[in-house]
């Protein structure tokens, strides 16, 4: 009972984001009786919130470093626009164009990397200043107007979804892929009890594992099972779940995941122990600069146009996100999960209270006391200890 | 009779939990002297100094306070200031983007009716600034004058209180040669005047030029009081005051198996990072050897740290010059890594700011400095870490509930275990250590001295650092003893008493160089 008491307590944030964003579903699958779970909202929830999940990923390296990115919506339009005027007006081929973009983007990224770690500048106002720079940009490039459409092959980043096997009415490659995701699920779990268990290290009872399994397992199959009888497997979602992957394993399992927490942890100490920081926090903005991009061309997509005002206010949904999640303000604290988490509490409640026919004001203000509280109550309990 | 003292402070202890850091001390100042205190650090000088100011409030602790003959029992320094008993902190509490003007009135604003009165603001700055001898214009901002003229604006704000009593903490600690002489100075002229000055330093030779009585405190009692007005008295005298602290520590024995020289820094310079005219070391010289433990006695502001951390991968100071020789061949240390690497390693007197990320777990502390170690193709084993951080747990007996606890949930004993860890997973062949068992208790210190026992057995080199006496006779082969930035003695384990090292300690290290400056 202790080792479950101890693993609640160490965790309280992790779990608690998760509960949270259980009961938050619950209360809308009440509140819409049970529209919210319908394989056609599930499927739009995810098209809706893609591109802030993305953004969360590489928001939330940032803020561990003790860093922060204003400038990340104006990115997402500036990349738009790169694209639109070069698939729409110069007819660039479309892997080209993609290319170019996400390049534009690490290329953002060194501009402010280089200003933020080499040069000393407030990462605030380094990216306050391009988010205006960025958006200055956007306007130019688009002479103020929107640019459309683009050819059907880009819009499939953001509207795609994986070919149907088999072409019956239910999905069967996205049944394949969740029978294919709890294997692996299973397989983690008992490889990680295995190994503790070689470094006689506590070990959680067999009873707890297999409960955690069930839950987790019987989640991702309805998932993917409401998917399955709708179109099947967004690629948004491929590809957020293919970031999730690569960034925990980046941030748990490497050196430069160590370095962007010691960085942000202690930056004095991880200078003496020989870390290059400055070099980490180039590195966290070129890779946001990236994700931007990425991000930016989801949204094109998604909108079928470039337009001036995309990505308006994105940045704060992102950083909203990475807090509800349980990063710290001040540097050292964040999950790639937390983040991810955090951007469905957002996005469910976008989606929930849009069915149910709250207003836009509305929205923002219960946005707007739901971080407030999640930041809170993260600061209460760290007192409390 | 308390006719002639200002301040009579009787039996005064103080307890911090596990420590009584005041111990029935006795401390009178007569009216119109300068008084100095002395000792070792930690001897209880800054702690009775926060018990006068009322920064340790009336109530948490035993003993009774006389200013001018009546009972004063401060709550807090408001009280003390109001008396005019004013304080100069080591660390400068000025503003730095402030006028000279506006920070001598901060909290005691010219004013009426919340609005600020420029003029007489600017007036009454101008006539304190001539009486502290300073002729620069009360709009000047503060961090555009030296740290010597900041001292003086420290003193003309104590004067704008109408301060009876001034106490200066290591007021010239931070000065070159003129400008202390400014200060003494001026602390005589102030005399003349009529108000009275207690005087903390480790400068012997100024504390002798300038009081007329010196208290001596040595572990948190007072050792004896004396006066200058009927006999000189020497810094020898003083000296002999000082130290003779009691070993409350033990040491573990020890057979030193010292071979040849691993390590040597050769005439290394360095300047201060910000004032770059300001020499922090001055061609300093030492080597250790293989199984050897060297102590570097210093007392505070010595530039013991800035030695370290000059020579690790350059991180202090500017303007660096001097050689360092690793095994025989001459080494380069731009970057920390580089040091690392070369298997010169640095413990930071400072865990927690330095050395420590205290919102990690242990392991990953651990394993930091090193992460190659534990890693394939920039992919952590973190199997290879539990390993590692487990052999280091049991290694140094850090007691923590497990390897995934947060440092900055263990004791400081155990913190600083974490960090000898750290640096010896790095695989290190020279070992510096800066103040290993600062506020550290007796038990775990006892712990740490075997550990470093230990290490130099296995053929370390080990450079200690301390202020702690005891601690570098205990624990060293060869002492180097550093005062004002110089290295100003080398001393043999057989040679080394605590009266001599003080001596050393307090020597003037820049002696015939500074008057070139």
């Amino acid at each position: 009972m202790q080792t479950i008491y101890n693993l609640f307590r160490d965790n309280i944030r992790q779990y608690g984001m998760i509960i949270a964003l259980v009961l938050i579903t619950g209360l809308f699958w009440i509140l819409t009786d049970g529209i919210n779970f319908t394989p056609l909202n599930l499927t739009n929830l995810i098209l809706q919130n893609g591109f802030i999940l993305v953004l969360a990923v590489g928001m939330v390296l940032v803020i561990i470093t003790g860093n922060i990115d204003l400038s990340v919506g104006s990115v997402v339009a500036v990349i738009g626009a790169i694209a639109g005027v070069l698939i729409i007006n110069m007819g660039v081929p479309v892997w080209i164009a993609v290319i170019l973009s996400l390049l534009a983007g690490a290329l953002i990224g060194v501009w402010q990397g280089f200003w933020v770690a080499y040069v000393g500048v407030p990462s605030f106002i380094v990216t306050l200043g391009g988010m205006l720079i960025f958006r200055g940009l956007t306007l130019w490039l688009l002479d103020g107007k929107s640019l459309a459409p683009f050819p059907d092959s880009f819009q499939k980043i953001s509207g795609g979804f994986i070919p149907n096997i088999g072409g019956g009415d239910i999905h069967l490659l996205t049944i394949g892929l969740a029978i294919i995701l709890s294997l692996a699920l299973v397989w983690i779990e008992f490889r990680k009890r295995s190994q503790q268990l070689q470094h006689q290290l506590d070990v959680l009872p067999l009873w707890v594992s297999l409960l955690k399994l069930a839950i987790l397992i019987s989640v991702i199959n309805y998932f993917m099972y409401q998917l399955a009888l709708n179109k099947g497997l967004p690629t948004v979602l491929v590809i957020v779940i293919g970031l999730i992957i690569i960034y925990t394993f980046i941030m748990n399992n490497t050196v430069m995941g160590r370095h962007v927490y010691a960085t942000g942890g202690n930056r004095k100490a991880a200078d003496l122990s020989g870390i290059k920081t400055k070099r980490v926090v180039f590195w966290v903005f070129v890779n946001n600069g990236l994700l931007a991009a990425l991000a930016g061309l989801m949204f094109a997509a998604r909108l079928n146009s470039a337009t001036p005002a995309a990505g308006n206010m994105l940045e704060l949904d992102a950083i909203a996100a990475v807090f509800i999640g349980g990063a710290s303000m001040a540097g050292g604290v964040g999950t790639v999960i937390g983040a991810i988490v955090g951007g469905l509490v957002m996005g469910v409640m976008n989606n929930g209270m849009s069915l149910i026919g709250i207003g836009i004001d509305w929205q923002q203000t219960i946005k707007g006391f739901v971080l407030l509280a999640a930041v809170a109550f993260d600061v209460y309990t760290k007192n409390k200890r | 009779m308390s006719e002639n003292y200002i301040l009579e402070m009787q039996n005064i202890t103080k307890e911090f939990p596990g420590v009584k850091a005041l111990d029935h001390v006795n401390f009178k100042v007569k009216k119109g002297d300068i008084h100095s205190l002395v000792g070792e650090n930690g001897a209880g000088k800054s702690t009775l100094m926060k018990v006068l100011s009322g920064v340790y409030p009336y109530g948490t602790y035993d003993g009774q306070i006389l200013f001018n003959g009546k009972v004063s029992e401060f709550k807090d320094i408001k009280q003390s200031e109001e008396l005019g008993i004013v304080i100069i902190h080591q660390e400068l509490a000025l503003s730095p983007y402030l006028s000279i003007a506006e920070n001598i009135f901060l909290g005691n604003e010219r004013q009426s009716k919340n609005i600020i009165k420029w003029r007489q603001t600017y007036q009454e700055a101008e006539k304190l600034l001539k009486r502290v001898g300073l002729t620069d214009s009360p709009e000047t901002i503060v961090s555009e004058i030296g740290v010597g003229k900041q001292q003086l604006v420290e003193i003309a704000k104590a004067l704008s209180k109408d301060v009876k009593l001034l106490i200066l903490d290591e007021p010239t600690a931070a000065l070159n040669e003129n400008d202390s002489e400014n200060l003494l100075n001026l602390l005589l002229e102030l005399k003349k005047q009529g108000i009275s000055s207690i005087l903390i330093s480790h400068k012997l030779n100024e504390v002798t030029q300038v009081s007329d009585s010196i208290t001596i405190l040595r572990d948190g009692q007072t050792i004896e009081t004396l006066n200058t007005s009927e006999t000189e008295i020497s810094e020898d005298r003083i000296i002999k005051g000082m130290v003779g602290r009691e070993l409350t520590s033990r040491f573990p024995d020890r057979n030193p198996k010292i071979g040849d020289i691993v390590f040597e820094v050769k005439n290394w310079n360095v300047y201060h990072p910000q004032q770059s005219d300001r020499k922090m070391i001055d061609n300093a010289s030492l080597f250790v050897r293989k199984g050897e433990i060297v102590g570097i006695a210093g007392l505070m502001g010595a530039g013991r740290t800035e030695l370290a951390m000059s020579i690790f991968g350059k991180s202090y100071g500017k303007k660096i010059t001097g050689e360092l020789w690793k095994d025989g061949q001459r080494v380069e240390f731009n970057t920390v890594s580089d040091a690392i690497q070369a298997g010169v390693v640095y413990a930071t007197e400072d865990r927690k700011t330095y050395g420590l990320n205290l919102i990690d777990d242990v392991k990953h502390n651990i394993t930091l400095a090193n992460l190659k170690r534990i890693t394939s193709r920039n992919v952590i084993s973190k199997n290879k870490e539990i390993t590692a951080a487990d052999k280091s747990r049991k290694e140094f007996n850090i007691k923590t509930p497990s390897i995934d606890q947060l440092v900055g949930n263990l004791s400081g004993g155990n913190q600083q275990k974490v960090v000898l860890s750290k640096w010896i997973f790095t695989d290190p062949d020279v070992l510096i250590l800066d103040e290993p068992t600062r506020g550290i208790d007796v038990g775990a210190k006892f712990e740490i001295y075997t550990q470093i026992n230990k290490l130099a057995e296995q053929g370390l080199a080990v450079i200690v650092i301390s202020s702690e006496l005891p601690e570098v006779i205990g624990l060293s082969d060869r002492i180097y003893t550093m005062s004002e930035g110089k290295i100003t003695q080398e001393v043999t384990k057989e040679n080394a008493t605590q009266e001599t090292l003080m001596k050393y300690m307090t020597a003037k290290g820049m002696g015939e160089n500074a008057n070139n400056l």
